[in-house]
């Protein structure tokens, strides 16, 4: 895919004197450029756009320590938020984050909108965006759906899940939790994506973020659920291989970190899985498939989910779960996001 | 390096000293005052200032660091991200007569950001600012309570101040603004 994170005019020219009180010379240096206008997938982000989210998001998380955890940042900016699928931790997660940058969010629930009269996606984005909207946050079930957006807006779009497609903020968010307790290098640490790999957007921008990062991944399901995964472990996310396996014990052995996806009862009726049952009983993350993990090995889920399918609620609920922890580092994450798209003119 | 210089380390040195002084004898004495720095070179310069006031003064004053990112008015027109660098506030500003401490003043906007910041962490009794040097050109109703050194400038130059502490080497310079195209090679 490759419409849609166009790059933005060169605009390195330093600014002109009376914007900084120092004069502003050699401060290049201190300011990296974020050089895209959208984020749609994690694919197209280098190394050092990677280390910009994560400062960017350590600084949100200060301000979340505040008692106020209020900043001026994006005042009079129109944050709006075009969901066209159901969500409770992604949207609030963004209402959240736009808020505590002083933005305008503008919710839309498609369901009590002109969606449901036929407006077509393309229309309802011109729509929003005469009537203001400057940051397009967008989950859609099509896959691809924010890159046609992209195309048809004049300001910047937030990919937040399409389809099978991809999640940049939740790889962003699951990165800045892996790193967090790992440190800023992943080589040689071994993280587990664990389900439905399949239908998952989660897996595939985390594909990018993690084998960026340095990490052995490891994609695990049933094989019904990793189709076309093995072609893609062969040849490697932007050349860095990962692996993929259905054999769940080779996959959780001496792992540092293990990261359970939903299945997609949604799914269920293709019959890619005979029963959810069967389903837990194979490949469901419990208190003893984790045991051939490391010891201080971690457990994440992208959520929601189903406890006593993919995840046992002892795992889920106990102390190597840092599933909380990924949903409190998100609100930060997006703030980031945000900042970096939107803190200055489109 | 086409620079004038205007402040040598020793310069720098005698007008750090004579600010901490002044710091303590409009207080009289050091009970309430706190010193933040505005990131990045008023950091430093913070810390500079109580390590002298804790030189004749025998008190250790806490230092803390603003970060003003978030808080500019002309994020818009600078056309790169700047890389936030952290707030650190380790103490309560409640009552507290804060001492801002930046390198050079110009326009205000800086301290007028600082200020928004600041009240967001608590309600100081009183706000006070130190700055290494006044260059003019104020666009906002804000003034130094300490200065360094006032230097007259044109908008076409720039101040430049050298830390040890961030830039390995020590001085105060005024340098003409490069030409846009050589600045954009810069930084293109």
């Amino acid at each position: 895919m490759s419409v849609g994170l166009e790059r933005e005019p060169s605009q390195a020219v330093e600014p002109a004197s009376g914007q900084s009180d120092s004069g502003g010379a050699g401060r290049a240096a201190e300011r990296p450029t974020w050089p895209h206008r959208h984020l749609l997938d994690t694919d197209v982000l280098t190394g050092g756009d990677v280390e910009l989210v994560m400062a960017t998001a350590d600084a949100m998380k200060q301000v979340l320590a505040r008692p106020i955890p209020t900043v001026p940042a994006l005042r009079g900016r129109n944050v709006t938020l075009l969901f066209y699928e159901a969500s409770t931790r992604t949207r609030v997660s963004f209402e959240v984050a736009g808020k505590n940058l002083s933005a305008n969010v503008v919710n839309i629930a498609t369901a009590a909108s002109s969606v449901t009269k036929g407006e077509s996606l393309v229309d309802t984005v011109r729509t929003l965006e005469a009537l203001g909207a400057q940051l397009l946050v967008i989950r859609h079930g099509v896959s691809g759906a924010p890159y046609l957006a992209a195309r048809h807006f004049g300001g910047h779009i937030v990919n937040a899940g399409d389809g099978w497609h991809a999640h940049p903020t939740q790889a962003l968010l699951d990165l800045y939790t892996i790193r967090e307790r790992l440190g800023q290098s992943l080589a040689g640490r071994k993280v587990v994506v664990l389900g439905d790999v399949l239908h998952s957007r989660v897996a595939r921008s985390n594909v990018w973020t993690l084998t960026a990062a340095g990490a052995d991944l490891w994609l695990c399901g049933p094989a019904t659920l990793l189709r076309g995964f093995e072609a893609w472990a062969r040849v490697g996310a932007a050349g860095r291989r990962f692996t993929v396996t259905s054999d769940v014990n080779a996959a959780l052995r001496d792992a540092d970190v293990v990261m359970a996806l939903r299945v997609q009862r949604e799914r269920m009726a293709s019959a890619l899985v005979p029963s959810l049952r069967e389903y837990a009983a194979r490949f469901g993350l419990t208190a003893e498939r984790l045991e051939l993990a490391r010891p201080e090995a971690f457990v994440m889920h992208p959520g929601p989910m189903n406890e006593g399918v993919e995840i046992a609620p002892a795992v889920a609920e106990g102390p190597r779960s840092v599933i909380t922890t990924q949903v409190a580092n998100g609100v930060a994450v997006r703030m980031a996001v945000l900042q970096l798209l939107a803190g200055r003119v489109a | 390096m086409n620079g004038r210089r205007i402040m040598t380390p020793d310069e720098i040195r005698r007008a750090v000293v004579r600010i901490s002084h002044e710091i303590v004898e409009k207080q009289a004495g050091t009970d309430g005052l706190v010193l933040v720095g505005i990131q990045r070179r008023g950091v430093p310069l913070a810390r500079r200032l109580a390590d002298a006031i804790g030189e004749h003064e025998g008190v250790r004053l806490p230092v803390g660091a603003l970060d003003i990112t978030f808080y500019r008015d002309d994020l818009s027109l600078v056309a790169q991200q700047p890389l936030v660098k952290g707030t650190d506030i380790p103490f309560d500003l409640n009552a507290a007569t804060v001492v801002l401490v930046d390198d050079v003043l110009y326009t205000g906007r800086t301290i007028r950001s600082a200020m928004d910041a600041l009240v967001d962490f608590g309600r100081p009794e009183a706000i006070r600012l130190a700055v290494l040097v006044d260059r003019g050109h104020r666009e906002l109703p804000i003034r130094a309570d300490h200065v360094g050194k006032n230097v007259p400038t044109s908008r076409e130059e720039i101040v430049k101040v050298r830390l040890e502490e961030i830039d390995g080497e020590e001085g105060v310079d005024i340098e003409r603004l490069a030409p846009v195209a050589g600045v954009a090679g810069v930084a293109g």
